[in-house]
Order: C-alpha cells, then structure tokens, then sequence
C-alpha cells in the first residue's frame, strides 16, 4: 500500500492567514499556489489584490498597514527578486510588518538544484537581511505562524518559503 | 503649464478630513497642509510605490477619501498598477499625476517620450472609470469641486514646471520634518485611533 504523500495543504494556509487576522492577500500567480487562490477567492472577508509586478506588492500591503489593515503578499521567488528595491524601500526602511508566503520554485531537499530561481532564493533573503522558514508540509504549520510572528517582532517582512512545488497545491 | 506650490494652495480648501499622499510634490505640501496626521509625506521609499501604497491605504480606509498625487516617472515604473486601481475600483481614491516630463530629482533628464504620452487616455484604456488632462491652474480650479464630489478611482493628469534638483544627494536639505516611519505610525494612528 502506497504510502500518503505529506504535503502542504491550501487549507493549511489558509487557516493560518485566518489565525492572523489576514485581511488582504496581495498576489501574482506562481507555479505552486493555484489551489491556493481559488481558496482563497471563495472566501468574502479576504479582499484578493492582484497585481501585474510582484514589485508593487510592498508599496500597496504599506499602504493597507498605514490604513490599519493586515495585508500578507503570496507570490513566487522569482517575483521576490524582481522586487527587491520595493522591498527595501516600503518593507524594511518604512518597518512595515508583513508576511510573504513564498512558492520556492525549484526547490529539491534531494539530488542537485538545477533552476536558478532556487539557487539565488536564499542568498537573496541573506543579502536583504530577512528572516526566513522552510515550510514543506502540513507538519511546518506552525512555521507559517512564526513568519507573522517573526514579521511582527521585527516590524519588517519575514518569509515563509513554500517547498511544495509538485504536489500539495498543485493536486 | 502647472506650478505645483500653488496648485497644492488651490487644492488645500477641498481637502477636508481626506488623507494625502503628496508624492515627490511633498516638499510643497509640508509648508501648506493643514493636517499633518493625515498627511504620507513620505517622499521616494522606493520609485513607482506611490500608487501602490494609495491603492493600499484606499482600500483599507473605504470611508476616507485619499488624494495621492503621483509622478510621471514612477508611473512609468509601475504602469501595471493602472490595471490594479481600476480592477480594485476604490470609490474614495483621486489619482492626481504631476508630469513634469523629466526625472526632476536626478538632474532633469528626459522622462521616456514624455511629450507624446497621453497619460490620461492610458489611464482609461486600463479602466479608470475618469479620467482628465489639465494644463492650466484655473481650469483645474473649476472643475476640482466636481472632480471631487464624483466617485473614484479618477485619474487627474497635469502638466506641471519642473523643479529640477541637481545637487548631490547628500547635500540637499532634507524637507520632511519627520522621518518616514514616524508618519506611517502617526498616519496609522490617526486612522486607527
């Protein structure tokens, strides 16, 4: 008998951005979060903003936190790196305290690490100073609460990398 | 063309209980305002934010209109977020643009085929339910109270003079009474009180 694959269930997710009082998801989609949306989407007290640059995602969730708002952004690590100068400008020299929860597109915990997006993750984060967790499945739930923890304490984004590309969001 | 000090005079009396976000034209508006705690003078976190965060602030204050006032060059960054606004469709956020034509802080290099760009017609074609083109101050000044009794998201473009900026970073003196942070947390607190 096969044996059940442990995964990150969307449900997961979202019952965590609930826990935290999340009001807004800033997103753009990526490769391991689709079931994820559509979750997300169906339910009315979360306002989904999508944008066209994961970029923007800081200035606009800087904004929901100046009006009084808990936004959280969801995007891929591709979108992370192309959002580096937004990041350091709105999230870190304003201490705005937001989580992003992050689809870590090319991660392996086995064999060699073949698309770059993977490879420059961690370093980015390194290089940015921000405070990161590995979430692999539904056993690191408690991770997610510690990435708005973490975003809190330090009043600045802290990021949850989500190592589930193949299954789990994707089923 | 626009001068920015004193269209910001001229709009001071339709202000209101609104928040500002007065974007690069801020080193103005810290000299006129009547309201500070409602005022993100923030200056440049990082270019092409302004319409993100006013976006953000809108959408977390739906009762509280929000006048941003954005900038040629940071909607050339960030030209996507038209699509954003107009599909979020915030009913109190007035999107007013300076175009100066130039990046004006850097020396007054030329802002990418700044004299061709229609702003307000890209503005609609993204699906702003409004949007209008002013060249002259008392043109603006007349429809400014119709402009501002209608619902938004309404994009305002205007032609403004430039004011270019060429001496080093380092030396310039700063125009922000209060640090960036210090007006997220008096803005939030305003907003949360």
């Amino acid at each position: 008998m096969a044996e059940q694959a442990d995964v990150l269930s969307p449900e997961t997710v979202y019952q965590k951005f609930k826990e935290h009082g999340v009001t807004h998801v800033i997103w753009l989609p990526d490769s391991e979060t689709n079931w994820l949306h559509t979750l997300l989407e169906s339910d009315p007290e979360l306002t989904m903003v999508g944008v066209g640059r994961e970029g923007n995602a800081a200035a606009i969730a800087s904004g929901l936190y100046a009006g009084g708002a808990k936004p959280v952004i969801l995007i891929q690590n591709t979108g992370l790196m192309e959002s580096g100068d937004s990041i350091r400008g709105w999230l870190k020299s304003l201490k705005i305290p937001v989580a992003l929860i992050v689809g870590y597109r090319g991660y392996t915990r086995h064999g060699a690490t073949k698309d770059t997006a993977a490879t420059y993750t961690e370093p980015f984060l390194n290089a940015f100073r921000i405070d990161y967790y590995l979430v692999e499945s539904d056993r690191d739930a408690d991770r997610i609460s510690g990435v708005f923890e973490l975003a809190e304490k330090q009043m600045g984004p802290a990021v949850a990398l989500i190592a589930d590309e193949f299954h789990g969001f994707n089923r | 063309m626009i001068n920015t000090a004193e269209m910001f005079r001229m709009f001071l009396p339709h202000r209101g209980d609104a928040i500002v976000i007065p974007g690069r034209g801020g080193r103005h508006w810290v000299e006129i305002t009547d309201n500070e705690k409602l005022d993100a003078t923030l200056g440049d976190p990082a270019m092409g934010g302004h319409s993100g965060f006013g976006l953000g602030i809108a959408l977390a204050q739906p009762n509280k209109k929000v006048y941003l006032f954005d900038s040629d060059g940071d909607i050339h960054m960030s030209m996507g977020m038209l699509t954003t606004i107009a599909e979020q469709a915030p009913k109190n956020l007035y999107h007013f643009m300076l175009d100066n034509e130039i990046y004006a802080t850097t020396g007054g290099q030329p802002v990418p085929n700044a004299k061709v760009v229609d702003y307000a017609a890209i503005a609609k074609a993204a699906g702003y339910p409004k949007a209008c083109s002013y060249t002259e101050l008392k043109d603006l000044e007349k429809d400014l109270p119709d402009i501002l009794n209608s619902d938004g998201p309404i994009f305002v473009h205007m032609k403004v003079l430039p004011e270019v900026q060429n001496e080093a970073i380092g030396t310039r003196k700063p125009w922000n009474p209060r640090a960036r942070t210090k007006v997220i947390t008096d803005v939030r607190g305003e907003l949360t009180k």
